[in-house]
């Protein structure tokens, strides 16, 4: 998928960032390019989701920079990168409970003025997740774990992104459902064409779905190669597949 | 339960004569029987004695909630709007004067409402708004003497500056810092007020200020009038409070709205979705901070005078008891919220040294059986935490 003349959608280079005075990530460098779908990898504490949270500008970087289609984006404030087409899906859903589906949906087209455009991607979240129409009324904080996951990635395909960041989308659901959202997430890519950078303890699983895996350990990129090879490596099968 | 008792008794005792315990004992037996009768025939509820009386019962008040649902909204909102306008005709002066206070009570209360209730922003100094907009009107209409309907949205303008210029630094906090902060500055504009002598004249208050005036067919031709009478103010605050309560209906309906409620809801996803949170927050208070202002000009208008000491924090806490006792988020809760705390205290004259006693035993009673709210907003439904 990945071209040699192609540009990258997405830059990091040399990134720290730090949780006051304790170094989350200590100079992190990934590129991704468009089309592809790259996981980050890593235990509990390496980093991955403050990686996300520095790209989407919640959390400001300490060094190093990030660039985004070809534009540098770190101190951009947060709230400007959705129209730009970068969008994330953070950790542990957070949907707006008291808020419908709809509203919730509604919330991630809020700085989009094109209501054609709202229609037809609301459409196509509905398509992609039919339970979400059956409960549409319905409030957020009423739905299943399984249900508010796809909730958040709905209410993020509803700015249109064009690069994705997932973080940790199997958290806490069933292996069924699972499965489901990793099928969706392929589509979204396949079908819609979106770059999804995807962060996931569930190592196996992520490298299965990806072109391209990164592994994190303490704030640094330890390993970056095919989704394919980093499968085969005894290493990470030893450290992160669990054999 | 038993703590009560166990104090009732020994500081009913205390007198400024002295220890005096003959009378307290007496006192302290009523209470005890009357709340082991009330606690006796909760026992009995709970085991079902009262079914054969309560199963009709609920079987009455049913049919009665199906027979008024089927009754469209707008016939209630056109009953109670008619039975509002028709309210001066039918009452005397005493009526009105409460009713003007229920109607500011309202305004304000909406205003909170957009902050507290929509924006989750908690603000224990709301109340400065009012102040801001009341010696905006005074000032204006002393100095310079400009009509209360031209002055009306100055207030408002002004209200909102204040609002911007509080909020800015404030509200990157959160949650209790954001509290105190807010409480901080609601007592900052009553001292200015109190001692910025040349332009407020201090706690002497301004006099003078005019009513508002309006054109009216009079003798067979248009004539400027005063408009000084009750029922004349009765009618303008009608009008302001009808136009909050459009206005707010709006707000709350409109994406601006939603956004309010999603930085509530969770401030970093709403950031992720592209929600300037800071922006947001600052329109929700400068909104709020508006209806505000335009109740403290009319505040100011109706009274014709203005001093500090109608700006306290206890000002503020009313307000914020009646969003809260209504139901944080809804409209007919916030007003039902200020009709209980305003016009009820009124109907209790007798009973006044007890107010603030009964007041507090009802706000602990609410936050125990009805935490929503007497008329609770309907997003404020179930939580799935609550539930499971």
């Amino acid at each position: 998928m990945r071209g040699p003349t192609l540009e990258p959608i997405l830059e990091l280079k040399n990134v720290s960032a730090a949780y006051g005075r304790i170094k989350a990530i200590k100079g992190i460098s990934l590129t991704v390019y468009p089309g592809e779908v790259v996981s980050i990898i890593g235990a509990n504490g390496a980093g991955k989701s403050t990686t996300l949270m520095a790209i989407s500008g919640v959390l400001p970087i300490t060094g190093g920079e990030i660039s985004y289609d070809g534009v540098r984006i770190d101190g951009t404030a947060a709230d400007l990168l959705p129209a730009r087409g970068l969008c994330q899906v953070p950790e542990g859903r957070r949907i707006f409970p008291r808020l419908t589906v709809e509203e919730n949906l509604d919330m991630g087209a809020f700085f989009r003025k094109d209501k054609a455009g709202i229609l037809h991607d609301l459409n196509r979240v509905f398509q992609l997740f039919p339970i979400l129409q059956e409960r549409r009324r319905q409030q957020g904080g009423t739905l299943s774990g399984g249900e508010q996951q796809m909730l958040a990635m709905g209410r993020a395909l509803m700015s249109r992104p064009r690069l994705l960041l997932l973080d940790e989308p199997s958290l806490g659901l069933a292996p069924l459902i699972v499965q489901q959202i990793f099928r969706i997430i392929r589509e979204i890519n396949e079908t819609d064409g979106v770059t999804v950078v995807l962060v996931e303890q569930n190592a196996n699983l992520a490298l299965q779905a990806s072109t391209r895996g990164y592994v994190l350990e303490t704030g640094n990129v330890i390993m970056e190669d095919e989704a394919g090879a980093l499968l085969a490596n005894p290493d990470i099968r030893k450290a992160y597949l669990g054999e | 339960m038993l703590w009560l008792y166990v104090l009732l008794w020994p500081l009913l005792g205390i007198k400024p004569e002295g220890l005096e315990f003959a009378a307290s004992t007496a006192i302290w037996a009523k209470v005890a029987v009357v709340s082991a009768i009330l606690l006796a025939l909760w026992q009995l509820k709970g085991r079902g004695v009262f079914d054969f009386a309560s199963r009709p019962a609920q079987a009455l008040s049913q049919a009665l909630g199906k027979a008024t649902g089927r009754v469209a909204t707008w016939i209630w909102l056109v009953l109670v709007f008619a039975g509002a306008v028709v309210f001066p005709l039918v009452t005397e002066r005493y009526a009105h004067d409460v009713a003007i206070s229920v109607l500011v009570y309202i305004c304000l209360g909406l205003g909170l409402n957009v902050v507290v209730g929509m924006a989750g922003l908690l603000d224990l100094g709301y109340i400065a708004f009012y102040g801001v907009g009341a010696y905006t009107y005074a000032l204006l209409s002393v100095h310079f003497g400009l009509s209360f309907w031209l002055c009306l949205p100055i207030a408002g303008a002004f209200s909102a500056c204040a609002g911007c210029i509080i909020g800015y630094p404030t509200l990157r906090m959160r949650g209790d810092y954001l509290a105190i902060v807010t409480l901080g500055f609601g007592e900052i504009v009553r001292i200015v007020l109190n001692n910025w002598m040349s332009l407020t004249h201090g706690p002497n208050g301004i006099l003078g200020i005019k009513p508002p005036g309006a054109y009216w067919w009079q003798d067979g031709h248009i004539e400027h009038i005063w408009l000084g009478s009750l029922e004349q103010f009765y009618y303008v605050i009608l009008g302001l409070a009808v136009c909050t309560i459009v206005a707010v209906h709006r707000l709350n309906h409109s994406r601006i709205g939603r956004a309010f409620e999603a930085v509530r809801e969770d401030q970093t996803a709403a950031e992720l979705m592209g929600v300037n949170t800071l922006g947001i927050k600052l329109l929700a208070y400068s909104l709020g901070a508006i209806f505000g202002g335009l109740a403290g000009a009319f505040f100011a208008a109706r009274m014709r005078f203005v001093s500090p000491e109608s700006f306290t924090f206890i000002e503020s806490a009313m307000v914020l008891a009646m969003v809260v006792l209504g139901g944080m988020g809804s409209i007919p809760g916030v007003i039902l919220g200020a009709l209980a705390l305003i016009a009820l205290p009124e109907i209790f004259r007798g009973f006044e040294l007890y107010r603030m006693f009964v007041f507090g035993g009802v706000m602990a009673m609410m936050m125990l059986f009805r935490p929503k709210g007497l008329w609770p907003a309907k997003r404020m439904g179930v939580r799935s935490e609550e539930r499971d």
